[in-house]
């Protein structure tokens, strides 16, 4: 009887919802396939041992290949300039944090600042705020995090975001949000740091929760991949976010 | 701690009988084999060397899962999802909303199941038994009082997850178990907009909670 149900309640409509857009998410459980995938794709310049920095330059590197290396070259220094100046052993942690830290950067100057330029009223000007205020401690927790493992914090990139009103504002804070949901849910995996981890999760559910929001309050569903949010690779986060950062 | 509800906490109970009956339930399952796993989940998208050296990598870096552990972690999952799955049914069954909110209980309640669904697939290419379904009982009274009970579910559910994250041995799991993490979350903020209650509870940190504590606020809702 419980089975019955199981079928009619997760019904094709269901499955075929969570298999957009990316294949992942229609068989969860190879979530890592798809974090794999991104090796696949760049195997052409696999070097055994490479480390995860090298990874994040190769995704901006991939990124400049779509949106131009003027949009990205900035992100490719720093992600260089990164991964130069950290050692081996827990390096790759501090690479991650560094890409979610230059995420929140983002994310706090869009709440924050750009929301200062649009103008917003009512529910959508009391999220920017609270979530601007909210973004501004994942900086600081971030920056605090990476000092701590020995590592130097990116410093807060320009950022440029094409939006003038408080419907393109909300429509760009959802895919931040969303994005942001899918960057560290697709990175934390690969952390070593059981704290670093911890963290980290306790950021992306927060993250999600401002995406539901911001979705419910412009119409959409708060759940837009279904049941399971798919993790990113390093490389499609920097395809929605790279042109956003200017320098 | 994180997700307590005065209605909630109020009844938490601590029955270390209780406790034990669920974690052996939970840890009954049996050894998992992450190399097994791996194959299972990968074998047919992922043939590559780039991919086998990944795997490689990570069952290098990663300490053997002690037994039961992942799937143990899992069975605990998939019974709150049971008892999540089985309180939007009945909350369906009562007929107690109507428009954009009846949508989002719907959604939801599918996505528990999807869920469901899911970790039992993960358990079993572990190597081990899915826990079979608890039986749940649930105040089922007005709408307001059923969405504010959901809220109180999703916020706990949210939290049980953040909880075993670092818990999780196998990069596949983890990464799984996000995946499902994230939803819980939105549904949890989804319930707070709809009953007028923070939408993060925990301000900008989300807070986890501990298994025992999970079980405790659980246990008013095991038939």
């Amino acid at each position: 009887m419980f089975e019955n149900r199981t079928t009619s309640l997760a019904g094709p409509e269901l499955r075929s919802a969570n298999c957009e857009p990316l294949a992942a998410t229609c068989e969860p459980w190879a979530a890592t396939s798809e974090l794999s995938a991104a090796n696949v794709e760049l195997g052409a310049i696999e070097v055994h041992g490479m480390t995860r920095g090298s990874f994040i330059v190769r995704g901006a590197l991939a990124a400049g290949a779509v949106y131009g290396t003027s949009a990205v070259a900035p992100f490719v220094s720093q992600a260089l300039a990164t991964t130069s100046s950290t050692a081996a052993g827990s390096s790759s942690d501090v690479e991650i944090l560094n890409f979610a830290l230059t995420l929140e950067y983002l994310e706090t100057a869009f709440y924050r600042e750009k929301a200062k330029q649009v103008g917003l009223s009512g529910q959508a000007k009391a999220y920017a705020e609270q979530f601007g205020e909210e973004e501004a401690q994942h900086v600081a927790a971030l920056t605090g995090a990476i000092k701590e493992m020995g590592g130097t914090p990116v410093k807060k990139p320009a950022f440029v975001f094409p939006v003038s009103s408080e419907k393109t504002f909300l429509a760009l804070a959802s895919v931040l949000e969303n994005t942001g949901v899918g960057a560290y849910n697709g990175a934390a995996p690969s952390l070593h740091g059981k704290t670093v981890l911890g963290v980290a999760g306790s950021i992306v559910q927060v993250e999600a929760r401002h995406a539901a929001a911001i979705d419910l309050l412009i119409n959409k569903s708060p759940t837009p991949d279904g049941a399971f949010d798919p993790p990113l690779t390093m490389q499609q986060v920097l395809a929605k976010a790279g042109p956003l950062i200017k320098s | 701690m994180s997700v307590e509800s005065p209605g909630i906490v109020e009844r938490l109970v601590r029955d270390d009988t209780d406790r034990k009956r669920f974690l052996k339930l939970a840890g009954s399952a049996g050894a998992a084999s992450f190399g097994a796993f791996v194959l299972a989940a990968c074998g047919g998208s992922s043939k590559s060397g780039s991919t086998a050296s990944t795997s490689a990598a990570a069952t290098a870096s990663t300490p053997a899962a002690p037994a039961g552990g992942d799937v143990g972690i899992l069975n605990y999952a998939l019974t709150l999802e049971y008892l999540e799955t089985e309180f939007y049914s009945k909350v369906l069954a009562a007929k107690l909303f109507t428009g954009k909110a009846l949508t989002l209980i719907k959604d939801f309640g599918a996505q528990e199941q999807a869920h469901v669904v899911a970790l039992r697939g993960a358990v079993s290419k572990l190597g081990g038994t899915p826990v079979s379904r608890p039986e749940g009982k649930f105040p089922i009274e007005n709408a307001n009082q059923v969405a504010q009970l959901a809220y109180t579910v999703e916020n706990l559910g949210a939290a049980a997850y953040l909880g075993q994250a670092a818990n999780i041995q196998s990069p596949e799991v983890l990464a799984s178990a996000l995946a499902i993490h994230s939803v819980e979350a939105r549904h949890a903020a989804t319930l707070g907009t709809l009953v007028k209650k923070p939408i993060l509870p925990n301000g900008a940190f989300a807070a986890p909670a501990d298994m025992s504590t999970v079980l405790a606020a659980v246990k008013p809702f095991l038939g």
